[in-house]
């Protein structure tokens, strides 16, 4: 589009560019300096006409507020959801996509494509026969009834195997050779190759576990056990 | 056969025992798989061949089907989820190459403090970002109106969610500014990834900028950018927690899709075999899409 033209349109190219990211960082970082700031403001001044945008009067108040409420609790129940999860889930990830790439072994390709098909369906679809199967297994509002799902979904499996799909076969067979075991090798061989996929995966699945409000929603009733996105909430007035 | 087809060159034994193996090590995995994702799934498809409320469990057939499709609302559900798809899949998808192609060729540490930026609403998280926006929509306290009426723009407060017309595009922008963080990273990602000796042959030989993105650029992030469009559609077809949060739907159901309808007739109405039928067409839709994105982009790397 600016290629080429004239260096002056280039360089109103570069001044319109600039402009939009500036407008972009605005609107991506006023709603976290809105929620910093807010939560030093009282409720009058958040619920006033004209916008305070800075806090003029700071207080500490809300948060006072907020530790005579279980806080600790609701984020302690978040940061628990969310490791079990990406722990769980890193496990049982590298473990079958490193396999998936590296063996081969009957009903690969038909449990490959299987996991492929899974992943490309709506995952909240499942979500009313999910609730029916944990009253079943008695873990309705149970914290597990959040962590299983998640860890059950295919997504790790699939990334993991396509980073394990570098690893050097001469490298395996080296060590079995040398007489390492099938888990041996994995452990000592496959994982430090891997490693980086692993650690994509673990963000990733505790992002996705700590906003997982769905999930939390259908899953969890009583506050006691409830993570901290679905509280918020509560706080919000509707 | 096929299997013994694809492994020719190894005797079956060492496949054999690989296989019992292999499956220990894919047993986790399989148990929380099919434990969680399988078996609902099949009780899903199953279940929306009855009527399945609190009270009651009758065979009805493709009832539920026909029900879906004569509902006002489904049909409306549907419309509003093709409009977010349609208008919100493209752009974010353009819009996020844009972005990483400005930030990409900057300073190192100006790039990382864009990406951290455009990364923020998703590491803020859903919910609480959700509520600020609620704030900056509202109609009497919001900081929207406040600005146009400060600028003289306006005179009379604007109700954005309130009103039938502009709830939905109040919708798009949100999911816009949450959806935009992840591409935008993956592209700067993919982008570092172009062969630059191939770039600079291009350059040599005397292709201008555009003619490089086209020619060489393009065709090696085509991959990530059928990444991108396959998890922008999928998330764009389940935004649910957005419209449950800002205007549960309303109103008169303008911003109903069909995920919160879903989410609407299982678990407020509890007609959980209904729900479950419009699941089951949802996620025909999806993979159709699915599908014909892969189709299109296959055909695009081919050319």
């Amino acid at each position: 589009m600016h290629s080429n033209v004239g260096s002056k349109n280039k360089l109103s190219y570069r001044i319109f560019a600039f402009v939009i990211l500036i407008i972009l960082t605005v609107l991506f970082s006023f709603p976290l300096y809105w929620i910093i700031t807010g939560s030093l403001k009282d409720a009058a001044t958040i619920n006033s006409a004209k916008p305070e945008w800075f806090p003029t009067s700071p207080t500490l108040d809300n948060y006072v507020r907020l530790f005579k409420n279980p806080a600790l609790k609701w984020l302690f129940n978040s940061v628990l959801i969310s490791v079990a999860a990406m722990a769980l889930t890193c496990i049982s990830a590298s473990m079958a996509g490193y396999v998936l790439a590296k063996k081969r072994f009957y009903g690969r390709a038909f449990l490959f494509s299987l996991l492929v098909c899974a992943m490309a369906l709506p995952k909240q679809v499942i979500l009313t026969p999910l609730l029916k199967e944990m009253a079943f297994l008695n873990l309705h509002d149970n914290l597990w009834a959040v962590i299983l799902p998640t860890v059950g979904w295919p997504f790790g499996v699939f990334l993991i195997k396509q980073f394990s799909e570098t690893i050097p076969t001469e490298m395996l067979e080296a060590a079995r050779i040398d007489g390492a075991g099938e888990f041996r090798t994995f452990t000592s061989v496959v994982l430090p190759i891997i490693k980086p996929g692993v650690g994509a995966l673990a963000i990733f699945t505790f992002i996705t576990s700590w906003n997982d409000y769905f999930l939390q929603l259908i899953m969890l009733n009583s506050k006691a056990i409830s993570p901290s996105p679905w509280v918020l909430l509560s706080c919000n007035p509707r | 056969m096929a299997a013994r087809n694809r492994f020719s060159g190894m005797s079956r034994a060492p496949v054999r025992r690989e296989t019992v193996s292999a499956y220990l090590f894919l047993l986790p995995a399989l148990i929380f798989f099919v434990g969680f994702v399988i078996v609902p799934m099949v009780m899903c498809l199953f279940t929306s061949f009855f009527d399945y409320t609190m009270t009651d469990f009758t065979f009805v057939g493709f009832g539920n089907y026909v029900e879906m499709f004569k509902d006002p609302v489904f049909v409306k559900s549907l419309k509003n989820t093709a409009v977010l798809v349609v208008v919100a899949v493209p752009a974010v998808t353009a819009f996020s190459l844009w972005v990483a192609s400005v930030i990409y060729p900057m300073r190192p540490s100006l790039r990382s403090f864009f990406r951290c930026i455009f990364y923020l609403p998703v590491v803020t998280g859903t919910v609480a970002v959700t509520v600020v926006w609620k704030w900056m929509f509202n109609q009497y306290t919001g900081l929207f109106n406040h600005l146009l009426k400060s600028a003289s723009l306006i005179d009379k407060n604007i109700s954005w969610l309130g009103n039938e017309n502009t709830a939905l595009w109040c919708i798009l922008l949100i999911l816009f500014t949450t959806s935009i963080g992840q591409p935008i990273v993956l592209y700067v990602a993919a982008l570092g990834n172009v062969d630059n000796s191939l770039v600079e042959a291009a350059e040599v030989d005397g292709a201008n900028k555009l003619q490089t993105f086209w020619r060489i650029k393009w065709p090696s992030i085509m991959p990530t950018t059928l990444y991108i469009l396959i998890i922008t559609t999928i998330n764009t077809f389940q935004c649910f927690a957005l419209i449950q949060l800002l205007t549960s739907g309303g109103p008169n159901y303008s911003t109903s899709t069909v995920m919160y309808y879903i989410y609407y007739e299982a678990f407020k109405l509890y007609r959980y075999g209904y729900g479950n039928a419009m699941g089951v067409i949802l996620a025909i839709i999806i993979a159709l899409f699915s599908a014909l994105q892969f189709k299109l982009a296959g055909t695009g790397k081919a050319d």
